[in-house]
């Protein structure tokens, strides 16, 4: 797998980081103390998960005044999509099962 | 790499020792439909719309929306496939060879064509990454 997918499925793994990741597709540009208030945990654990999303760069902040925003950058998951294209584990998987149906019918 | 203008596909080839005909069965007939790849209300007539309907996984519902593009007997079949809010399509061509058939299957359009099909991408990958082998080679239907 490339280093690029390999970062984005380590930040994706925790719970915590995929449901803020998701938050931030969904409603665009947050605050942490907003993105804190539906975590389910403290603003240091947010903020500790949100650095991690940040090095696989899925998401972006900017400082505003005394807050700090994050916005998601959804383009971060291209490396996923390039890396399940190459597999294409789907259809190999079901050209498997092509080939055993193919023999069941000689029968 | 930009959002804006990549579309990947996925290509799987395999030799089958069968004739083009009996393969072009198993890609066109309900039943034998069912048995490799999904459940389905599939017709092989060009502008026909069909479901192929998978076992729900978590935030996927398992059903893919189909419509049939091309139809040319024993050579090649092409179906769009909408699933998680991505647009694609799956093209089957079939070419004998001496011992049976050589079959290629290339599902292109993956990526954002359309800035709509890129948001709903992005919503579908979430059960992706949510289940790795529901979405991938696990999806036993």
């Amino acid at each position: 797998m490339p280093n690029a997918a390999n970062n984005v499925f380590k930040a994706l793994s925790d719970p915590t980081r995929r449901a803020l990741f998701e938050r931030l597709t969904r409603d665009g540009d947050l605050t942490v103390h907003a993105l804190t208030r539906c975590a389910g945990v403290s603003q240091p654990m947010v903020s500790k998960h949100l650095s991690a999303l940040k090095r696989a760069r899925l998401v972006r902040n900017r400082r505003k005044g005394r807050e700090t925003h994050y916005h998601a950058r959804p383009e971060a998951l291209e490396p996923l999509v390039d890396w399940i294209g190459q597999y294409g584990a789907f259809w190999q998987n079901k050209l498997d099962r092509l080939g055993e149906l193919l023999e069941r019918m000689d029968k | 790499m930009t959002a804006e203008t990549s579309t990947r596909s996925v290509v799987v080839e395999k030799e089958f020792p069968h004739p083009p005909e009996k393969v072009w069965r198993a890609l066109t007939e309900r039943s034998l439909i069912e048995q490799w790849l999904m459940q389905n209300d599939f017709e092989p007539v060009r502008g026909r719309a069909f479901t192929l309907r998978a076992n729900p996984a978590p935030n996927w519902n398992g059903i893919i929306e189909c419509e049939v593009v091309a139809v040319e007997p024993n050579k090649t079949l092409s179906y769009t496939w909408g699933t998680l809010g991505m647009g694609t399509v799956v093209t089957f061509t079939l070419t004998p060879t001496d011992g049976g058939t050589h079959l290629r299957v290339e599902q292109s359009g993956f990526g954002p064509d359309q800035e709509k099909n890129y948001k709903g991408a992005i919503y579908g990958w979430k059960s992706f990454i949510g289940k790795l082998e529901g979405v991938l080679g696990g999806l036993e239907s």
